[in-house]
């Protein structure tokens, strides 16, 4: 059994684990109410915006001539996919769960015979994956340096994106990311954005005659990088707030088991504590009767 | 009946403005200034760098864009951009910045001339608001 001292330097030890965990418990809650915000507030212009591509894309006639990123290549052969990930760890299966459904993902891309490449996009998903598909690669994105998930990052991502579909490196685009339910519950998502996914979405069919000014092919095609972007966007909030919040739950957890331990280990010493004195007692009384 | 419509103004990380008693906007769109009024038929059409004028009751604004996209729809107007400053607050250094990277991004030779064309428009603009 280990002696007084050492259980007394583990309680202290657990004690400031405890406490910093705590800390980070409420850095988190802080952080999270802010990105939770701004994921709110980011959430009518995604949703402006796809409101219009779809009225556009209704307008559009000819399929043949519409754009490419509305359309496709043509081809499914190549897949890009994107991993969203956070930059920094501790925040209990947040990354995880990214890379277990992006994962999941590559396992049926490979039984299909198609050909995967890979930009990462926030360093702990890069760590993870270079590991395994270390030669698929092709980009590493890390925002580092900036506090919040902001607009110009996200465009520096989509204008990286489009410039490899314009040299056709790929044919299909899909982001990896985690959508914000509640603080306990994110959901890692699979978002096909190139070519866009005009028909799952429900829409009202209304006969809205919209006039364009230029023509609906120009507008599209100037709105379609776009809304690359801003999608890219909306992922990267909603990350950001699953973070948080994927770290907060796992501090929380932290905290409460580092309390437990405390208790355990409390019990442990008091016991051993009341042990060494019984034994010393006895010690003492057999001397004496001895005498 | 009155002549007032709606108008939302949203960027990427939130919304800008939303004002319910507008008479008259003239947007810059991509052909040419344009001013829509109530019960203008719907459109969709984008927009160049320039100043976005807002006639309200409640007094007239101007706000400077880079880009954006805009739909008139059942009275209300959206104007969705990445980049939007209200040029009551905008300040004498930050339009000097802009006006040095607008003009940077004209004189570079690699860009193509759409891309041109749109950095002129903001050095024009920026010169205008000066």
């Amino acid at each position: 059994m280990a002696s007084l001292d050492d259980l007394k330097k583990r309680i202290t030890s657990v004690k400031s684990t405890q406490k910093i965990t705590k800390a980070m418990k409420m850095v988190a809650a802080a952080k999270l109410k802010r990105a939770q915000d701004s994921a709110e507030k980011g959430r009518p212009y995604s949703e402006k915006m796809n409101n219009i591509i779809l009225n556009l894309s209704s307008g559009i006639s000819d399929k043949e001539t519409a754009p490419k990123l509305l359309s496709g290549s043509g081809k499914e052969q190549v897949h890009l996919c994107v991993v969203l990930t956070s930059d920094r760890g501790l925040c209990g299966g947040f990354n995880a769960n990214i890379i277990k459904k992006a994962k999941s993902y590559f396992a049926k891309l490979n039984k299909e015979g198609k050909e995967l490449k890979i930009i990462t996009v926030g360093s702990k998903g890069n760590d993870q994956l270079k590991r395994v598909y270390g030669n698929k690669i092709i980009e590493n994105i890390s925002f580092k340096n900036s506090k919040n998930a902001n607009y110009f990052d996200a465009e520096k991502v989509g204008k990286i994106i489009i410039e490899k579909f314009q040299k056709e490196e790929f044919d299909i685009c899909i982001i990896f990311y985690n959508q914000f339910k509640n603080v306990i519950t994110q959901i890692p998502q699979a978002q096909q954005i190139i070519p866009l996914n005009t028909k799952s979405d429900e829409r009202n069919n209304s006969e809205d005659n919209y006039e364009f000014e230029p023509d609906e092919d120009e507008i599209l095609s100037n709105l379609l990088p776009k809304n690359i972007s801003t999608q890219i966007f909306k992922a990267m909030l909603e990350n950001s707030a699953s973070e948080q919040g994927a770290r907060m739950s796992a501090m929380d957890n932290a905290t409460r088991n580092a309390g437990e331990m405390v208790d355990k280990l409390t019990i442990e010493y008091n016991r051993s504590r009341q042990a060494a004195i019984t034994k010393e007692l006895i010690e003492i009384i057999s001397g004496a009767e001895s005498l | 009946m009155s002549d007032e419509f709606k108008i939302d103004i949203v960027n990427p990380e939130k919304s800008f403005l939303s004002k319910e008693d507008v008479n008259e906007v003239v947007v810059p769109a991509f052909e040419g200034e344009m001013g829509i009024l109530k019960d203008h038929i719907s459109i969709i059409s984008f927009l160049k760098p320039g100043i976005i004028t807002i006639q309200a009751k409640s007094g007239e604004e101007k706000y400077y864009v880079e880009d954006g996209i805009i739909e008139f729809k059942n009275d209300t107007l959206s104007i969705l951009t990445s980049y939007i400053l209200n040029l009551k607050d905008i300040e004498k250094n930050k339009l000097l910045e802009l006006l040095k990277n607008a003009e940077e991004e004209s004189n570079n030779p690699e860009i193509s001339d759409q891309l041109k064309y749109l950095a002129d428009q903001k050095v024009e603009t920026l010169k205008s608001i000066n």
